[in-house]
């Protein structure tokens, strides 16, 4: 039997009918059309299906889609403004923080929950917060140091 | 993923209804709370349950409150909001490191206390700190409720003590004592996403004098399941935790070891690492009961 979700989506309200069995990030690409969340490992591992779940950071290949249920769903999709990429974006760009892109959207979704919840990480913060972001291009170094010239600007300060 | 019937009871009376109509069905039902091991069993086959009960919606499964000289988990709780939650980072800074070190931000962002103890791993992270801490698992039974200690639950590798038709509600302890501190180290060969090694946990407390009153140490990764090393605290109990107290406490610690040997360690090194680490968090702990007597 189909399940019938009405949920949120990027503050939009959304409902769609899915198999038990579909996962969120399934919904999102196949049945919503938001492919910017990726699916790399589909066990949790490497975080590129990364969104916010009523704030809460998760990967949405091991939430199955009735659970998000009358929840609020944030994805990459909704990081960026019409006017204006989001400054860790800008970041990423400025300092070549990717390189295929597969793994992005997710360090993007991860590292913007970081700097909400702590607006001025150490690098050392920000490495253990990202761990579970796997990136196999950039070596992570240039990605480390957009999310610390992000939070700077962010926070009013010369990056 | 094989097919299954979803379900999302919103009151614990509702949850009992699901599990009897299951049960009458002779279905295999699973209980979800974060997914983040279920939902890797399901995709890898190593799991096929026709019938999900997920408890997120239940209140009492997703309390997580100080109230009197009590604090209560939800068994449902993500991993991150524990972590958060001010009483928990001020009385149970161990257990809060304990969590800290489950996973990834997204897996904590979902995982539960709960689920870390009913997956009943040998080294999971959390079981060590709660058994420290004198948690009970508080079981909604077919009839009413019944508790058990932490270390009573769970009862072999994988395996928990929750009979057919049961479920975790929610974790609780006793708010700690005046002069009282946790700690919690594990041992594993790099620092982040990675699974315990050897862990142990601890619960210290010490009169006005800083003698040691009572003393509970917990061993993970070192027998099929976690336990009590009650020997270990023994060990500590009259003393101020000096040099030779802490020899003594780790001796008894490696003495209730029961490690293999597999490819993150040997049986003997695991012995030697739960020893140096019983002496560590020890010394944390009581750090700790210290700096609450200033």
């Amino acid at each position: 039997m189909k399940c019938h979700v009405q949920t949120q989506v990027n503050g939009e309200a959304v409902e769609f009918l899915c198999d038990p069995t579909a996962t969120l990030l399934e919904v999102l690409r196949d049945t919503l059309g938001l492919r910017g969340s990726k699916e790399g490992c589909g066990t949790g591992d490497c975080g590129a299906c990364s969104v916010e779940v009523d704030g809460a950071l998760a990967c949405s290949c091991l939430i199955l889609a009735p659970e998000v249920e009358g929840r609020q769903v944030s994805t990459i999709e909704g990081v960026a403004s019409p006017e204006a990429l989001h400054p860790i974006q800008n970041h990423l760009l400025k300092s070549a923080g990717l390189q295929c892109g597969v793994c992005t959207p997710g360090i993007v979704v991860a590292a913007k929950h970081l700097l909400e919840q702590n607006p001025n990480p150490s690098e050392e913060a920000v490495r253990y917060f990202l761990a579970g972001n796997l990136c196999r291009c950039t070596g992570y170094d240039k990605i480390i140091r957009a999310v610390l010239d992000a939070a700077a600007e962010m926070r009013g300060e010369a990056a | 993923m094989e097919g299954f019937a979803y379900e999302a009871p919103t009151s614990v009376a509702a949850l009992r209804s699901c599990l009897s109509t299951a049960q009458g069905a002779g279905e295999m039902t699973q209980i979800l709370a974060g997914g983040t091991d279920l939902l890797v069993q399901m995709k890898q086959g190593n799991r096929a349950p026709r019938r999900i009960i997920d408890i997120k919606r239940i209140a009492e499964t997703g309390a997580l409150e100080l109230s009197g000289a009590e604090l209560t988990v939800g068994a449902s709780v993500p991993a991150a909001k524990v972590k958060g939650f001010p009483l928990v980072a001020e009385a149970f800074p161990g257990l809060a490191h304990a969590i800290d070190l489950i996973g990834s931000s997204q897996i904590q962002g979902r995982a539960s206390l709960g689920g870390n103890l009913c997956n009943a791993s040998p080294a999971g992270d959390t079981i060590p700190a709660l058994i420290a801490n004198g948690f009970e698992a508080h079981i909604l039974t077919a009839e009413g409720e019944r508790r058990l200690p932490v270390e009573a639950f769970v009862v072999g590798v994988g395996k928990n003590a929750l009979q057919p038709g049961e479920v975790l509600l929610a974790l609780k302890a006793p708010a700690p004592a005046p002069r009282s501190g946790d700690a919690y180290q594990r041992f594993t060969p790099r620092t982040e996403m990675d699974i315990a090694v050897v862990g142990v946990g601890a619960r210290i407390t010490v009169d006005e004098a800083g003698v040691i009153t009572a003393a509970r140490i917990a061993l993970g990764a070192v027998a099929p399941q976690a336990f009590l090393a009650e020997a270990a605290g023994a060990a500590l109990v009259g003393t101020r935790g000096e040099p030779e107290a802490l020899e003594a406490a780790a001796a008894a610690a490696m003495e209730a070891a029961r490690p293999i040997s597999d490819k993150r360690g040997s049986a003997d090194f695991r012995r030697r690492i739960c020893g140096v680490l019983v002496k560590r968090v020890v010394a944390e702990a009581l750090g700790r009961c210290q700096g609450e007597t200033n």
